[in-house]
């Protein structure tokens, strides 16, 4: 049986990809914060590096000799570090008139007077630098000197340690993605599990097992599972009524018929005009058929309902054989036929008993009618292959080769079987039935003699 | 042989009684479980011929009920449901065989052989007639220190024979007994089995005779 639903969406892959988006948003938030804080941290320690040397130059200002002197101090300019090839600028001017350094170096716009740095970034000889500007006051006869010192350096470390930084940041996002990824994942998975055992434990049911499920589940799921047990118990209301349903119009049917027959036998004894006796013989195999044709409808209908809630169990095809024919042997017994059955214990089978039985019985009903008074009915069971074959052979006229093919149709009849009852019906069961176990049904003609062989293939379980 | 027919449809009861009473059985009828337990509590029966849908109850609930009470009678369930569904239940119940509604008189007759001899498990139902012994149940025939096996229309004959010595039976009423109505057996037929019959009691001082334009009888020489 496949089962097809209506799938639409799926809670484990919304569920997934919710949880992998915000892992990703975190992710990038935590770049962005990282680098946001590093590039503070670095040009900090920058500007501190650089206020530090435009201090300690500008401590070294005095005035000498009427002019402002400068001497600029070693460790001023190596505080600068020269680990990278960063490049260092200074100038240094007095009361807006330059005094020494780069003369290029744009000078810094004074700021208002309480300030005593002030930072900018700029380019210079087609570089980008971090410049600061500091400004001290010298006493002078001739009145104060703005002495102002500006120290610059290229940014090229900053930029080098800021991407040393970012990659490292990159990988601790990606890190986090992942971790955070694989918990969502795994998460979702013990979210949707209850899902899966309650669907595990209702398709491994056996199929006449409409009992309420009373595994527990989660609150969430309490719904569905109290709509599935309703829906079972109203299932299995409506089973019911289908076999009372079955069982009634069998009842109804055959009781009038047996009445009928039986009091069509009667006449027939005491009849004795030939053509009285031949109008009642008319008669009763209009009912017999009429009776056999309402059983073999009763039993496909039975065999239909049963093929979809198949009751398995381990079966031994010879011992169901040998059951089977003993029904069977006072029917043959009535026309001389002599049943046989031949065969060693097969390997077991998986099926339903009462339809194989029901299959078998009819192909047995098949053969003694069809088979000429006094012969042999033989069943064999053996093995083919995976297959556990049961045949049975008659010693009637056997099958007409065209007929082969639709035989198995329903309510049809080989066109050798006009002077026998039958509604048709007996193959089409077989067949049902045996399909119904995975196998399948064989008719044929008997090799060296005359005859028709019907075999059941069932595959070992 | 007596019979018990628990059937609750009147027209098929009285049909069934007619049809058995014609073969010379004696039918008690119930149509409830309550009769029926009545008649089995009080007489004894050779076959018990059960219905299953009952207005008092299950045919099911008389057949356990009969069988815990260690009653060895045996019962054959008349059944008009599907052979399917009632297979089922009624032989684990401890049902002999049973039948599905509307049957052939020589399909039940033969059923109730075929339960009457498994059960009497070798006991000889032997009848004595001139100095010929058979026994219809094992299916022999003895004539002196010969035993013969019988096959079953040379059996069903010489049975209906034994029953009534001496009684001329026509070839159409041996016909009707010994043949179902599906087949067209022509009147020779018969011809056939009593001249297999007479060869096996050929040396004995039992013959069949030819009444002519009447039918056989059984006779001493």
């Amino acid at each position: 049986m496949t089962a097809i639903s209506n799938v639409s969406g799926s809670i484990r892959r919304r569920l997934t990809l919710q949880l992998l988006g915000i892992a990703a948003v975190l992710a990038a938030l935590l770049f962005i914060m990282v680098m946001t804080f590093a590039k503070q941290v670095a040009e900090e320690s920058q500007d501190n590096i650089l206020t530090a040397s435009a201090t300690s130059i500008l401590d070294s200002a005095a005035i000498q000799g009427g002019g402002v002197t400068v001497d600029i101090p070693y460790s001023a300019l190596s505080m600068l570090g020269n680990v990278s090839d960063d490049r260092v600028f200074y100038r240094v001017t007095a009361n807006g008139k330059f005094l020494t350094g780069y003369k290029g170096l744009s000078v810094t716009k004074p700021g208002r007077k309480q300030e005593r740095h002030s930072f900018m970034t700029s380019h210079y000889m087609g570089e980008s630098i971090r410049m600061v500007s500091a400004t001290r006051r010298l006493s002078y006869a001739s009145g104060p000197v703005e002495v102002t010192v500006s120290v610059a350096q290229t940014l090229k470390r900053q930029t080098e340690t800021l991407e040393r930084i970012s990659t490292s940041a990159f990988y601790l996002g990606f890190g986090f993605f992942i971790a955070a990824a694989i918990l969502g994942v795994l998460s979702v998975q013990s979210a949707v599990k209850p899902i899966q055992i309650l669907a595990d434990s209702v398709s491994r049911r056996g199929p006449q097992d409409l009992r309420a499920v009373q595994a527990p589940v989660p609150g969430e799921m309490a719904p569905l599972v109290v709509a599935l047990n309703r829906f079972m118990e109203r299932l299995k209301k409506s089973l019911t009524r289908s076999e009372e349903f079955i069982a009634e119009a069998a009842h109804r049917v055959r009781t009038p018929l047996a009445v009928l027959r039986t009091q069509a036998e009667i006449a027939l004894r005491r009849v004795e005009r030939p053509e009285n006796r031949a109008s009642l013989k008319e008669m009763i195999r209009a009912i017999d058929e009429s009776s056999r044709a309402a059983g073999q409808l009763l039993d496909h209908a039975m065999v239909s309902f049963r093929t979809d809630h198949l009751e398995v169990t381990k079966i031994d095809l010879l011992e169901l054989g040998r059951e089977t024919l003993e029904r069977h042997q006072p029917l043959a017994e009535m026309q001389d036929k002599t049943l046989i059955i031949e065969g060693e214990t097969p390997p077991p089978v998986s099926g339903d008993a009462i339809l194989i039985q029901n299959a078998l019985s009819n192909i047995i009903d098949n053969a003694i009618k069809y088979a000429p008074f006094g012969e042999d009915i033989k069943i064999r069971i053996g093995t083919e292959g995976h297959w556990v074959v049961v045949s049975v052979f008659d010693q009637g006229e056997g099958f007409n080769e065209t007929d082969i093919k639709h035989l198995t149709t329903r309510f049809s009849r080989g066109g050798n079987a006009e002077n026998t009852i039958g509604s048709g019906l007996g193959l089409t069961i077989a067949e049902e039935v045996v399909q119904a176990h995975g196998g399948y049904l064989k008719l044929s003609n008997r090799k060296n003699v005359t005859g028709a062989c019907v075999s059941f293939y069932f595959p070992q379980s | 042989m007596r019979y018990l027919l628990v059937e609750d449809n009147v027209k098929l009861a009285a049909a069934i009684m007619d049809r058995l009473t014609m073969d010379g059985h004696v039918v008690d009828h119930a149509d409830k479980i309550g009769v029926a337990e009545d008649f089995v509590s009080t007489a004894e029966y050779d076959m018990i011929l059960l219905d299953i849908m009952l207005p008092d109850g299950d045919g099911r609930e008389f057949l356990s009920n009969h069988r815990s009470r260690q009653d060895e009678t045996p019962v054959i369930v008349l059944t008009a449901r599907s052979e399917v569904s009632d297979r089922v239940g009624v032989l684990d119940l401890g049902a002999d065989d049973y039948i599905t509604k509307p049957f052939d008189f020589s399909e039940l007759e033969a059923r109730c052989r075929a339960v009457w001899r498994r059960q009497s498990g070798g006991v000889t139902n032997a009848k004595r007639f001139g100095d010929v012994i058979f026994d219809s149940l094992a299916g022999t025939l003895n004539v002196g220190s010969q035993t013969v096996s019988l096959r079953n229309k040379e059996l069903r004959l010489l049975e209906i024979f034994f029953g009534a010595p001496e009684v001329i039976f026509s070839k159409t009423k041996l016909v009707d007994r010994l043949f179902p109505y599906d087949e067209d057996v022509s009147e020779n037929a018969i011809e056939v089995y009593v001249g297999r019959l007479r060869r096996h009691i050929a040396s004995s001082s039992v013959q069949i005779i030819t009444v002519r334009g009447l039918g056989y009888r059984l006779s001493l020489v």
